[in-house]
């Protein structure tokens, strides 16, 4: 997928799990993997709990598109119920791919590929929790970079420089789990 | 050197703590808000040796770092929006006394209604301030700009103040990988500083009395007319310095993009002129047309003749505003205008006013408002209309 000049990345989960720092780790990782990026939020107000987007871009040279993201090769989904909620497949080109934090295959159905991890499990079994909340931020990273062929070493190296320390290494060690238990489905 | 990931914002923080500056006072305004506490942070940790001045709005912001400046001291300030125009008769303050001071605006929506998404009014509104002003395309412009921004104002050919411009999240609150030159490097390319006069305890000196002779008032006003077309040159100089020590360089006033075999042209200021190079390249790829790009960097001083060179044989020029003054046009197409046309240029000149109040616009938005204009040119030598305002989606 990362053949393609620009690749564009849509992140959907709820205020405080994290989607503007897996973005920003993203960005990281890209530039290790000789990549561009840039990641940016959704341009408003942020509650916690309540349904956020956040975006990357990557690509081979600078990017230098400002405007929203319309049309996502990649949605990455953080919580499983917000398919339920929002309508997280506006956009998604045919060809894309959903990457989905889900204990199961999940029910909905398109033309696009779907990957989907039990990130939360994954989190919780790292002891990634901040106030109850499993952050499954990283876990999903993993499975993003499998999911999109993005090498998987420098998200490592990317989450433990931007988190570092003990909660770098786990939240690292949480990514690559997410890398090796996603499974994707046409 | 260090590559690090940095919002825009970040960037401009860094950009002050590597020019050393020792003072900084603001008001915090969305989208601005995390410069300084950046800056904050830097001070708490002790990686930058300077003073915080609090205050209670952004007028006084400006009074205290231009107090801190003309008191020698390099200084600096960010802003946006109605931050800006509380800020606004202080601008005037700072340039009049000819006191050197950067400072960052992250451009935002003039309200009613509130919005806090981009919209160039806030930064338009002080051209006539003597102010250098310069809009940014990505972060590392921000940076850059900002660090040779201080050298510019400092130098004894300007001695005036300069802000660097960035739109309110596109770039104040987009993360992407920025050079962050080591230490050593800016400070051997920042001299210490200069101005004009050290207003300081115990050395009588007064800025600001009624003149006793209104000949000399307004011959101040005529020099720092002159100091702007005096930058131009310093602007130009400053950035073939930078290159030499980072590689990078911008062109100075303007970057001409594709415009060697260029027939027509588009115009613009700011993070969305990125938008428009992917516009150029898909219209010369897909639609045979041969689109040029004019970048301008500096909206004061005006790069006049630097695009009256690249439109000698130019058959067209859009110029795209993200503000208007009511009751005439765009400003950048009036400057535009004004200048190709003492320069003795006969073009058609449209104006597009496209994506205030942070109205979003894609390269596609570009790309059909460019084939529309572009095909009336071509038909009948001239546009339809000159004035246009478009909210996207087909021309």
């Amino acid at each position: 997928m990362l053949n393609k000049g620009l690749t564009e990345i849509r992140f959907h989960g709820r205020g405080g799990q994290g989607a503007v720092t897996a973005a920003n780790i993203l960005v990281v990782a890209a530039y290790k993997a000789g990549l561009w990026g840039t990641a940016f939020p959704h341009f408003g107000a942020e509650r916690r709990g309540a349904p956020v987007t956040a975006f990357a871009r990557i690509s081979k040279r600078r990017v230098r598109v400002r405007s929203m993201i319309r049309h996502p090769d990649v949605i990455v989904v953080l919580d499983p119920a917000l398919p339920k909620l929002v309508n997280v497949f506006e956009g998604l080109r045919d060809d894309g791919r959903v990457v989905i934090n889900s204990p199961k295959r999940p029910d909905f159905r398109g033309p696009w590929m779907t990957c989907y991890v039990d990130a939360s499990k994954i989190a919780l079994d790292y002891g990634l929790v901040m106030a109850g909340w499993p952050l499954v931020n990283t876990a999903i990273l993993g499975a993003l970079a499998k999911a999109i062929d993005f090498p998987m070493k420098h998200v490592t190296e990317g989450i433990q420089e931007y988190i570092g320390g003990v909660s770098g290494r786990k939240n690292a060690a949480a990514a690559e789990k997410g890398f090796s238990e996603v499974v994707c489905v046409e | 050197m260090a590559v690090k990931p940095l919002t825009g914002n970040y960037a401009a923080a860094w950009a002050a703590r590597r020019a050393r500056v020792k003072v900084v006072a603001a008001f915090p305004i969305t989208p601005q808000t995390t410069i300084v506490e950046k800056l904050a942070q830097f001070i708490e940790r002790g990686e930058l040796d300077a003073k915080i001045i609090r205050v209670e709005s952004e007028h006084s912001a400006l009074a205290a770092v231009y107090g801190a400046a003309a008191g020698g001291a390099r200084a600096f300030t960010a802003t946006g929006s109605h931050g800006l125009m509380y800020m606004h008769e202080m601008l005037w303050w700072v340039a009049g006394s000819r006191v050197p001071l950067v400072m960052a605006v992250a451009m935002r929506t003039l309200g009613p209604p509130w919005n806090i998404w981009t919209d160039h009014s806030d930064a338009m509104d002080q051209r006539d301030t003597g102010w250098l002003i310069m809009f940014a395309e990505h972060n590392q412009e921000v940076f850059d700009e900002l660090i040779k921004m201080f050298k510019v104002t400092e130098d004894e050919k300007v001695y005036l103040p300069g802000i660097v411009n960035l739109d309110a999240f596109i770039l104040s609150h987009t993360t992407e990988p920025v050079d962050i030159p080591d230490q050593e490097v800016i400070d051997s390319f920042l001299p210490p500083r200069k101005q004009p006069y050290v207003m300081k305890a115990g050395n009588g000196l007064t800025m600001g009395n009624i003149p006793k002779d209104l000949r000399e008032n307004m011959e101040m006003r005529e020099d720092i007319f002159r100091a702007q077309e005096r930058a131009k040159r310093v602007i130009e100089e400053v950035d073939e310095e930078w290159y030499r020590l980072t590689g990078r360089r911008y062109g100075g006033l303007i970057e001409c993009y594709r415009c060697e075999d260029a027939d027509h042209y588009i115009a613009g200021v700011g993070a969305w002129v990125g938008d428009m190079r992917e516009a150029v390249d898909r219209l010369r790829s897909e639609n045979g047309l041969r689109v040029g790009l004019l970048k301008i960097r500096y909206f004061r001083p005006f790069p006049r003749e630097e695009i009256s060179k690249w439109l000698s044989n130019a058959k067209s020029l859009i110029v795209f505003d993200r503000s208007v003054s009511p009751g005439s046009a765009g400003p950048l197409f009036l400057d535009v205008v004004t200048h190709t046309t003492l320069a003795g240029l006969r073009l058609p000149i449209k104006n597009v006013l496209a994506g205030l109040t942070g109205l979003d616009v894609t390269y596609e938005d570009i790309e059909n408002v460019v084939l529309k204009s572009v095909g009336e040119v071509e038909e009948s030598g001239t546009f339809r209309n000159f004035i246009e305002w478009h909210y996207g989606g087909e021309a």
